[in-house]
């Protein structure tokens, strides 16, 4: 538990895809598992 | 006409998608207003995308390029990849197991808890409504007008158009924008009446595939025209117009590039989107959605940033009361000069449209049936089925005074720059989800100055730009200090809630105990 295409468009395209990868890994790795357990419990 | 028979193939086949989902539905209110939690993956990326998609991904991008550059996708597309999945991720997920948990179907229902106070609902009730209506207005009216400019000459009889000087007007023949709009506004409200917001995520995940390939094909389509994608681009440097939009410099300051990025927070507090993180069969289904957000935006706007700086170099300067949205489809009709490819952009960018309505409508029913009705006279009061048929009847109103604005506000100039006003409105409550979610210490007081000094702080910037007379060589965009007015929203709606809260009594401990593990 933050060629053909104009080189300022690539960097932000790439940034697109680098978020991307981001967040895979945050969902690999630092994912809230509990929460899951915790929207189950009863309404008390 | 066969690029109006692809259109209106698509448009049958979202009816088509309605009756199937009728045809699934249990009859519950539980399934007509959350699709019985149910929604996997795949369905919850597409109909999220959808959703937060509009008609600007396709038509806006492709005309803001061509005017400012590829700063554009910097300024709005990446932005949103980065901060859209952070809402997604820090936000969605903790609403959607709030909801499960004690469930709860719209936000204000949330917040009325939350903070002990009937008055929060009735104070943020009102507020959502009046600044998601100009949205759904944006989206009828835009669609109205794509409509009648696909279908220029096509009714030369029927819809015939001249100028105050009696020339044939350039629209002469096409579709007007008020029947347009009603056929719009009527396939939404058919598979959203029948289908409930199942009908909606369907749709929209339908819709979403038609704007994204429809969008890719235009791309290749174009670019093959222009000699290829290596001399589509060298063309833009080639041009002295076109060269400078290669960049950003000049075309898009430092200082509302980085602002812009308080923009994409309007997510949080967007009360469709709310209700679709609740249709989530569980936290992981939010996975798919958070990861793939980011790229699907690439797919969807790289290609048309392209477009817009290659049409800088190909069209040249647009003439006195051209408007920079119609590039993508002047791109399509002076290169490719196919029908086929004219019906399939169009059905794309009314995909685009059509899937931000829909569940704009669906939400609006259910804030209306759960906050106002089932509020006044209790929850046992009426059955299942009553419940279902009083959303439905709330959803016909709703489409039906949508439409009527619609066509009373159909040539009005400012319509079109309310959608920007809409977004900061949205992100100036984002402190209030935020405060509710993660800090304890948030008040029931704190929560109500955040939303009053949103209300005020917006009212003053939009009175500023849209409404004062601005003096003679004034900038159409209203910037401070180069910031987007957005950024002094935001702030000022967080430091209220952090200082009143720190002033005023903590909320009960068997409330905290209700939202936080």
């Amino acid at each position: 538990v933050f060629g053909f295409l104009p080189i300022g468009l690539a960097y932000h395209a790439g940034y697109s895809i680098v978020a991307g990868l981001f967040w895979y890994l945050v969902s690999r790795f630092a994912w809230p598992e509990s929460i899951e357990k915790w929207a189950d419990e009863p309404n008390d | 006409m066969t690029s109006l028979y692809i259109i209106i193939g698509y448009l049958a086949l979202l009816i088509g998608l309605g009756v199937i989902s009728n045809r699934f539905s249990k009859g519950t209110s539980a399934d007509f207003f959350i699709v019985n939690r149910s929604v996997g993956s795949f369905l919850l990326l597409m109909s999220i995308f959808g959703t937060t998609m509009t008609g600007f991904a396709l038509v806006g991008s492709t005309g803001k390029a061509y005017t400012s550059g590829i700063g554009t996708y910097g300024l709005m597309a990446s932005w949103s990849g980065l901060i859209h999945s952070a809402v997604f991720f820090l936000v969605g997920i903790r609403l959607w197991a709030v909801g499960k948990r004690h469930g709860y179907l719209t936000q204000c229902e949330y917040f009325r808890n939350r903070f002990d106070s009937q008055g929060l609902g009735y104070l943020l009730f009102p507020i959502l409504i009046l600044l998601l209506i100009p949205y759904l207005l944006v989206g009828v009216i835009s669609a109205g007008k794509f409509i009648q400019a696909s279908t220029k000459g096509m009714f030369p009889e029927q819809f015939a158009l001249n100028l105050p000087n009696g020339n044939p007007h350039p629209l002469s023949g096409g579709i007007p924008p008020e029947l347009g709009g009603a056929i719009i506004c009527g396939i939404v409200l058919f598979y959203v009446f029948f289908g409930g917001l199942r009908g909606a995520v369907w749709a929209n995940t339908f819709q979403t595939l038609v704007f994204m390939i429809t969008g890719v094909i235009a791309f290749w389509m174009i670019s093959s025209r222009l000699g290829g994608l290596s001399a589509a681009s060298q063309a833009v440097l080639d041009s002295e117009f076109a060269k400078p939009r290669a960049a950003r410099e000049g075309l898009i300051g430092q200082a509302q590039f980085f602002t812009y990025c308080f923009i994409p927070l309007s997510v949080g507090m967007f009360p469709h989107l709310f209700q679709h993180w609740l249709t989530a069969k569980s936290a992981k289904s939010f996975k798919l959605t958070v990861v793939a957000h980011p790229i699907f935006i690439m797919i969807v706007w790289v290609p048309c940033i392209l477009i817009g700086i290659w049409a800088a170099a190909h069209v040249g300067p647009l003439g006195p009361g051209q408007s920079p949205n119609s590039i993508l489809g002047r791109m399509v009709e002076s290169l490719v000069h196919s029908p086929v490819l004219s019906g399939l952009v169009g059905a794309g960018v009314l995909a685009a449209i059509m899937s931000s309505l829909d569940s704009q409508f669906m939400c609006l029913g259910t804030m209306f049936t759960k906050d106002i009705v089932l509020k006044k006279f209790g929850e046992d009061r009426f059955s299942d089925s009553q419940k279902v048929l009083i959303a439905r009847g709330f959803i016909l109103a709703i489409v039906a005074i949508t439409y009527g604005l619609s066509v009373s506000l159909m040539n009005s100039a400012h319509v079109f720059d309310l959608g920007v006003w809409c977004f900061s409105g949205f992100a100036g409550l984002f402190p209030l989800v935020v405060g509710a979610v993660y800090w304890k210490g948030t008040t029931r007081l704190g929560a109500i100055a955040c939303i009053l000094v949103t209300a005020v702080t917006w009212s003053v910037l939009f009175y500023r730009d849209i409404i004062a007379v601005k003096p003679p060589g004034a900038e159409d965009e209203l910037l401070i200090a180069g910031m987007m007015p957005v950024t002094f929203i935001v702030a000022a709606s967080a430091i209220s809630l952090v200082v009143v809260s720190l002033l005023t009594p903590k909320p009960a401990d068997a409330t905290l105990r209700k939202f936080f593990a």
